[in-house]
């Protein structure tokens, strides 16, 4: 296994207490592996990923639990340790470019920096190679382009000098958080493209957070979605989509609006808003807006099932046929 | 069942656990409960009450302690040291023994407790009314300089166009223009002449000329800011949308942008009048504020200038309490801000 | 760049004139008594009163009046003092800049170097005992009037410890000329510099401060933090780097404000015979050419260096570059 997060546990103090970002989360990624990380906006993705990089740090973090990658433990490891590995073998790219690269540096001497934190090239074979990770990216003209400043280019570009930055030094997984959210629909496309390019030339394990369910399917080889903080469920891409176990999961799965068939008098919507991570209820703390819950929800619900399929739901497997019909009736009908 | 059935309100029962001692409040509300758990803003307040109180009191020192009247000059007076009389002002002791030293300070509560001034006039006496003249002269030159810049920086930032277009230049111009030369320049001309407007007359040497004055030469400070978070309102979604439904300008000038702009004048107050103090200082310093006989904490130092190195307090004990109420002006400045605005970016300078 | 240029020298015309016309209406346009008798300073005889009013054309339209004025200050620059008589003007202030701006450059050099500093510790330590103390030394800086630390300075430097190994090597107040004896110079305004840079460590420190500390949340840092670079890298490359550019700005404008008049406290007291010194002792003469004069140029200084910081500005951040 190339990452293998054990009980991963992330919290905050603030002035209402200690408050969990992140809550007993496990599961691993492979070599080569695209690990799709699906939940709405603060529930826990991206802390989870800047946690394994170490990026949780402040005097009001507490991170529990164990990140071993390639075996070597992460969790309390040497500030000296996590730099190597930095930008190094795991690399990361963020969501919204515009904001994510200095304003004040050209591209190109954003790239070459990272190169000689990591490597011994000199000032001028840095520079080739980060015209030539530009070109590799599929930026049109690499050799202007590695010159110019973030404001001078568009979002598609910025994104793609910012994978080409991920890139610079190999790095053996790549955290992309929300890397598709800020652009628009067709530079989305060749943005995944290339994501997916990039496992198969240089065999790069990738962990893609997004909301979005069609990014995952189009991209990812397993699933994980995340609800306040913890896992509810894990499956591989083509499960999750054919035979979803949580109500959470079917509640995101009706909220893909159809392309074909009738036309829906409203689009579905779950109900109600995620909860604070504040004041989160004892037991499932999607109960509070499911249709289908029950008294033994006030228990919080363990992630059961076999390792290629879990979900963290009261729900048997006996009555989830029906219970699902009920609540997705195309999905039933095998649309 | 159809899929819009989850829209379905969850039943009662399921509500999400509320934390308790968290009540809604208001803008103001909350800002002045952040305050009172601001330890260093309470301190401030009450170094401040007690600087106002303390110079409030200097007619009962006057009357009670020194028996002695602090504008006069009291050259060939004399005072109780040590159950012995001793002249105020005695003869130099360095040098060729030409001219004469005034006494020193006595550090016990009496007559000369911080010595007296080349004028044979106590020194603490002098601190207590000058620092009434140096706070008022502060306090009515910030109530001006907000007054004035609240009204340009409203009128360019609402009515836009040329006025806004005038307004601005004309700030431009008072902002690249050097405080203390603007200063300095308006103090030389109203100083020596009286100023007639109209039927008004100000004596050059009354306390309102510095009052003008400091009040005029920081209005870009604030009317800068001030029509820049106009301007940003206007154009915000919030007041569109009160245009939108009909709200006269009137009521949106009133209703929505005045309690925004309100705030950052509060926030401004304490800063501009620690500004304002120091200004005041420099100007009676450079003997262009506070005309003699009246006394402000700049003067005093002036006056001490010339006993710098024989009787330093003179000059050193107004320095410290102009330290004492702009420090204590500026850290409640800080925390007005930190309470009221967190975002806001108040220069202090 | 051109363009901007351009539009930025135009605008500071704009102002320059703009500022010496409200010099003017403010010594000749105020109302209360004749202006001859201010130009003229006090005990003015008649015939003198005569000669102001032909020379400024005190019996034309406003207008002319200003245009005699500037005409004056820099066409033919043989503005007299009528209190010293005879003395040109213009050559006195040329004479005085060079201590000036030797108080004002090395001033600048402490407390860019100082401000800097105290920002840095300051974020780098945020919410510690170094930040909280840092920012209370900076506060008190920014509340001290610098004229009464001046003259404290003295005080300790010139007289109660001047005798000490400490300050024995202060000398008598004055100036010393850089050309004649550079060691000379450098010890007579070392304890006027850093006097003088007192408020501004204050005021730079805690305006880098909060720069540094909003950069920190930005999500650049986050990336640069992700690539592997060490806290201190972040802080200093990406961090600082961007926080310069509102630093130089600040920068510029007050050193601008300095050398255009703003340092004449301090030359006062500490006896440095600069244009600051030179509009306070025009000041107690009221000689009121003098004091155009100086508060004119000093203006013009300003607005140059406002133009000189947009400028900079654009050397600083390729985003305005671009433009």
């Amino acid at each position: 296994m190339l990452l293998e997060v054990r009980g991963l546990t992330v919290s905050f103090r603030s002035r209402s207490g200690l408050v969990r970002a992140v809550d007993e989360v496990s599961f691993s990624v492979g070599e080569r592996e695209i690990l799709g990380l699906v939940g709405e906006s603060g529930s826990g993705k991206s802390v989870t990923v800047l946690a394994v990089l170490g990026l949780i740090a402040g005097p009001n973090a507490v991170v529990e639990g164990s990140i071993r990658f390639r075996g070597e433990e992460l969790v309390g490891a040497s500030e000296r340790t996590l730099r190597r590995l930095r930008g190094g073998a795991i690399a990361m790219i963020f969501q919204d470019p515009m904001t994510a690269l200095t304003p004040v540096y050209s591209v190109g001497w954003q790239i070459i920096e990272q190169l000689r934190i990591h490597t011994d090239l000199s000032r001028r074979a840095a520079r080739a190679r980060a015209v030539e990770l530009l070109d590799a990216v599929g930026i049109a003209d690499p050799a202007r382009t590695v010159d110019r400043f973030p404001h001078q280019l568009s979002g598609g570009m910025r994104q793609r000098a910012m994978i080409a930055m991920a890139l610079s030094c190999n790095p053996a997984l790549i955290l992309a958080d929300e890397p598709t959210t800020a652009l628009d629909v067709t530079v989305q496309a060749q943005i995944l493209d290339l994501i997916l390019k990039l496992r198969a030339e240089f065999g790069t394990a990738v962990v893609l957070i997004t909301h979005n369910l069609g990014v995952v399917a189009e991209t990812a080889d397993r699933v994980m979605v995340m609800y306040a903080g913890r896992i509810i469920e894990s499956a591989s891409t083509t499960a999750l989509f054919a035979d979803p176990w949580h109500p959470y999961a079917w509640g995101l799965l009706g909220s893909i609006p159809p392309l074909g068939g009738a036309r829906l008098a409203r689009l579905p919507s779950i109900p109600g808003l995620p909860p604070a991570l504040a004041r989160l209820p004892r037991g499932c703390a999607f109960a509070p807006r499911c249709r289908f819950r029950r008294e033994s929800c006030r228990e919080r619900p363990a992630l059961a099932g076999a390792d290629a399929h879990r979900a963290a739901c009261v729900i048997a497997a006996e009555e989830r046929g029906a219970l699902r019909a009920e609540a997705l009736p195309l999905l039933a009908a095998g649309g | 069942m159809s899929a819009s059935d989850l829209l379905a309100a969850p039943p009662a029962g399921w509500d999400e656990p509320a934390l308790p001692g968290e009540p809604a409040q208001g803008y103001w509300s909350s800002a002045f409960a952040k305050l009172r758990h601001d330890r260093s803003a309470i301190v401030c307040v009450l170094v401040l009450v007690a600087v106002v109180v303390a110079c409030m009191a200097a007619p009962l020192y006057a009357r009670y302690v020194l028996r002695g009247d602090p504008f006069q000059s009291n050259v060939s007076g004399t005072t109780m040291v040590g159950g012995k009389e001793v002249a105020v002002l005695q003869q130099a002791t360095n040098g060729l023994g030409l001219g004469l030293t005034p006494i020193g300070p006595q550090w016990r509560f009496g007559p000369y407790m911080l010595g007296a001034d080349s004028q044979g006039r106590d020194v603490a006496a002098r601190l207590l009314y000058g620092g009434q003249n140096s706070l008022l002269i502060g306090g009515v030159a910030t109530l001006i300089c907000l007054t004035l810049a609240a009204c340009t920086g409203l009128v360019a930032g609402f009515a836009g166009g040329v006025i806004d277009r005038i307004i601005s230049i004309f700030l431009d111009v008072l902002w690249a223009f050097p405080i203390y030369l603007l200063a300095i320049s308006l103090s030389i001309v109203l100083i020596n002449e009286s100023l007639h407007i109209g039927p008004i007359t100000i004596g050059g040497n009354s306390l309102a000329v510095p009052m003008i004055i400091i009040g005029l030469v920081y209005v870009p400070y604030v009317a800068r800011p001030v029509r820049g978070q106009v301007l940003s309102l206007r154009h915000s979604e919030f007041i569109l949308a009160a245009e939108g439904i009909g709200a006269s300008p009137v009521r949106i000038l009133w209703r929505e942008i005045f309690p925004n702009v309100f705030s950052t004048l509060v926030v401004f107050a304490p800063l501009m009048m620690a500004l304002n103090i120091l200004t005041e200082a420099a100007l009676s310093f450079l003997s262009i504020g506070v005309q003699p006989p009246a006394a402000s904490w700049g003067t005093i130092i002036h006056d001490g200038d010339g006993l710098i190195y024989t009787r330093p307090w003179v000059a050193i004990a107004p320095g410290i309490a102009i330290v004492i109420t702009v420090l204590a002006l500026n850290i409640l400045g800080d925390s007005l801000r930190d309470a009221l605005d967190p975002r806001a970016k108040v220069r202090l300078h | 760049m051109v363009s901007t240029i351009l539009r930025r020298l135009a605008h500071m015309l704009f102002v320059m004139v703009g500022i010496s016309a409200l010099v003017f209406l403010i010594f000749f346009a105020t109302p209360g008594t004749d202006p001859a008798a201010r130009i003229a300073g006090r005990n003015a005889t008649p015939a003198t009163l005569a000669a102001v009013r032909h020379e400024f054309g005190l019996d034309r339209p406003l207008p002319v009046q200003y245009v005699l004025m500037m005409d004056h200050l820099f066409i033919t620059q043989n503005l007299t003092s009528f209190v010293n008589r005879g003395e040109k003007i213009v050559p006195e202030i040329v004479e005085a800049a060079p201590v000036t701006l030797s108080l004002v450059l090395g001033a600048g050099v402490v407390w860019a170097a100082f401000g800097v500093l105290v920002g840095l510790l300051a974020a780098a330590f945020k919410d510690t005992v170094i930040d909280r103390a840092l920012m209370v030394f900076s506060l008190i800086g920014v509340s001290m009037p610098v004229f009464w630390l001046g003259e404290v300075v003295n005080l300790v430097t010139q007289s109660r410890l001047h005798d000490t190994l400490l300050f024995s090597w202060v000398p008598t107040l004055g100036y010393v000329p850089l050309t004649q004896d550079p060691f000379g110079w450098f010890k007579a305004l070392v304890l006027p510099w850093i006097t003088l840079a007192v408020l501004y460590i204050g005021i730079y420190g805690r305006v880098l401060r909060a720069n540094l500390v909003e950069a920190l949340q930005e999500d650049y840092v986050r990336t640069a933090r992700a690539k592997g670079l060490s806290a201190r890298a972040v802080l200093i490359r990406h961090a600082l780097r961007c926080s310069m550019i509102s630093f130089v700005t600040l920068f510029g404008l007050d050193f601008g404000a300095l050398v255009g008049g703003g340092a004449l406290l301090t030359e006062v007291v500490f006896g440095l015979q600069g244009v600051g010194a030179l509009t306070f002792h025009a000041l107690e003469d009221l000689d009121l050419p003098m004091i155009m004069a100086t508060v004119i140029y000093a203006s013009f200084f300003v607005v140059i260096s406002n133009a000189v910081v947009d400028i900079l500005y654009a050397v600083f951040d390729p985003r305005v570059r671009a433009r």
